[in-house]
């Protein structure tokens, strides 16, 4: 894996920054109050993480996504939670108005985001419609000077704490296959309300809620993209932006396996430390092997991204393997643990848990399976 | 303001590992750091161009060619520009030689009002290659400061230096030259947006000299010109383990006086 001098420091700033800022006493207070610190954000948007590759124009820093996906990794590796607030901005919520946005929405609603200075939310999930979103049953209604919607969103991620969300409604656009449009909404308009923020089991400090919509009215400039298209934006979106997802899980499976390993040379059964006995060490060889080739996968596929080629395949794929092998790894750490792993005061027992959502959130590893095999079906005669 | 600021690479001293055989230290694959003291200074100097807007932080750094990626590092901090001082006539100088070598870079840059270095290197902890530059340059110098502030007419500077007991707090004529140590601040971190610029602004490239470019002969410079020999570097032998000795001040001067007899230390 071949990093530029650029790419090395980048690394090395998310690594400083993670270590100072996400210490143990940090994360355990968002554990338990499920508040993640203002403060920390705050600093977050300072160097640069909410516009990593954002170009300048926009406030954003003009890296590129293997630096992206190097502070994922790198914040992920403290902790999951705080990675969460990176991703957002750069990619889910970010990422359609940077693709689609107009110039006036971009400097109104992109920048503030990426400033740190606005929260944005991505609303696409309902409680009917998940992996199918096409099937969704918000509607947005032409009114003349406005859309009015109505409906309900459902696992939006920072719901609770967003300016705006970015709503995806059917609209009847005369074209049944281009029917659902995007929309930026003030979480304070009239009719947008907030359900309860989610008991979670693992990635707690970032609230997750419902979006209900009742006649809420969404001025025309707040369209964000060609009417109709709506669904091609999310998607469009989805698609690289698991990457960070991807990253997320390098991060958590990294941070598995150097606890495990410094565990299995402390901890002595026997008369000796366990990683002295073959079950323990040949388990840490497959963690770091499974680790070594996500790690080669998403570093190869940010790379395509960088140089703009199309990879809607290889970013599937690695996040469908970085998120399976990362579950794996997590899981094989707290065996290594022992019954240690399975309490609160040790770290592998929060990765365990954290690492659950990277297989379902942003596509689950059954939609990655069909975006993989229909580049290959569809693609070829 | 213009503002210098020394920067040394270095290895890093907590990764160095000792060969149990040769007792020499193990060089290779030892990963390379801006010396800490050093972006103490660098932090001092963004602290003034915030007071002083305008105010332009300059890196110095005598190395090798790789030195300069480091230098990225105080770029992406916020410093202004870098210049590497690398030459084959420069390598294997002592303190004298590297001030001299040094020195002449900042005569180069010219109108330079303030320069800081580090208090010391982590790899030679000679902490005289800072007071060497002052007195070629023929400013004033003032050691180890942990205090550091401007008059607002930018004319004079109030540091608190450290002393063994305590500390002393002086009022210095500008142009002069600090020492930092690091009790002086935290350092900020880098940015993206600074390490993009300093990779990507061609005012922000490292510009590299070479001994004639500072106008030395190369008869001044290098290991040759160098009068300090090191004639040996070695690992001391570890200590054998301490022992505490408990009690009253009374028994344990009576326990400890005891032991060193019986050592024939004392009689």
């Amino acid at each position: 894996m071949q990093l530029t001098d650029q790419q090395q420091l980048i690394q090395k700033l998310a690594r400083q920054f993670a270590e100072k800022e996400l210490t143990n006493d940090v994360l355990d207070e968002t554990e338990a109050t499920a508040v993640f610190p203002k403060e920390i954000q705050d600093k977050m948007a300072a160097v640069g993480f909410f516009g990593i590759k954002t170009p300048r124009q926009w406030g954003g820093a003009g890296a590129d996504c293997v630096s992206y996906s190097l502070v994922m990794q790198e914040i992920a590796y403290r902790s999951a939670v705080a990675s969460l607030y990176v991703s957002s901005p750069n990619s889910l919520s970010g990422g359609p108005l940077l693709t689609h946005g107009t110039k006036e929405q971009k400097e109104k609603y992109l920048r503030p985001v990426v400033e740190g200075k606005k929260i944005l939310a991505f609303g696409l999930t309902e409680p009917g419609a998940g992996s199918d979103a096409g099937g969704m049953s918000t509607t947005a209604v032409d009114e003349g000077d406005y859309f009015v919607l109505n409906g309900r969103k459902t696992f939006i991620t920072m719901a609770p704490l967003a300016d705006w969300t970015i709503i995806f409604a059917k609209h009847d656009t005369g074209d049944k296959r281009h029917n659902i449009t995007a929309f930026i909404v003030d979480m304070k308009a009239e009719g947008v309300s907030c359900g309860k923020p989610e008991n979670k089991m693992g990635i707690i400090g970032c609230a997750t809620s419902d979006i209900i919509l009742e006649n809420v009215k969404v001025p025309k400039d707040d369209v964000l993209g060609k009417p109709g298209h709506g669904l091609a934006i999310a998607l469009g979106t989805l698609d690289v932006g698991r990457i960070g997802v991807a990253s997320q899980a390098l991060g958590v499976a990294r941070r598995a396996l150097d606890e495990a390993v410094a565990y299995a040379k402390e901890r002595k059964e026997f008369g000796k430390p366990i990683a002295a006995f073959q079950g323990i060490s040949f388990t840490i060889a497959e963690m770091a092997t499974k680790l070594h080739a996500a790690e080669l996968l998403v570093w190869d596929t940010c790379t395509l991204i960088d140089k703009k080629e199309r990879c809607s395949d290889k970013a599937a794929m690695s996040k469908y393997l970085a998120t399976e092998y990362c579950n794996w790894i997590v899981d094989r750490a707290v065996q290594i643990f022992g019954g240690y792993g399975y309490m609160k005061d040790y770290i592998v027992e929060r990765l365990y848990r954290d690492a659950r959502v990277f297989s379902l959130y942003e596509g689950t590893t059954e939609v990655q399976k069909i975006v993989i095999s229909n580049s290959l079906l569809r693609s070829r005669k | 303001m213009k503002i210098v600021v020394t920067a040394k690479r270095v290895p890093d001293t907590t990764e160095v590992k000792t060969d149990p055989v040769t007792g020499t230290l193990i060089r290779k694959g030892v990963p390379h750091i801006i010396n800490p003291d050093d972006v103490h200074a660098c932090e001092a100097a963004l602290q003034i161009k915030e007071q002083f807007p305008g105010t332009e932080v300059n890196i110095m750094t005598m190395g090798q060619a790789d030195a300069g990626i480091k230098q990225h590092e105080l770029l992406g901090m916020g410093a202004d520009h870098a210049y590497l001082l690398n030459d084959r006539f420069f390598g294997g100088a002592d303190t004298l030689v590297c001030s001299r070598t040094l020195a002449a870079g900042i005569k180069k840059l010219g109108d330079v009002d303030l320069v800081l270095c580090g208090h010391q290197a982590i790899d030679g902890d000679t902490a005289q290659v800072g007071p060497e530059i002052a007195r070629r340059l023929g400013i004033p110098s003032v050691s180890c400061i942990c205090g550091l502030q401007i008059s607002d007419d930018g004319k004079t500077a109030t540091v608190t230096r450290m002393l063994d007991d305590g500390t002393e707090t002086l009022e210095v004529p500008l142009p002069a030259l600090f020492t930092v140590s690091k009790e002086i601040n935290e350092p900020r971190y880098m940015t993206i947006y600074n390490l993009v610029d300093s990779f990507s602004d061609p005012a922000k490239e490292v510009t590299i000299w070479n001994h004639e470019d500072i106008g030395l002969d190369q008869s001044v410079l290098g290991l040759k010109a160098s009068p300090t020999q090191v004639v040996k570097t070695f690992t001391p032998a570890p200590k054998g383990a301490g022992e505490m000795i408990e009690g009253t001040p009374e028994e344990a001067a009576a326990a400890l006086t005891a032991k060193l007899v019986e050592k024939h230390l004392i009689k």
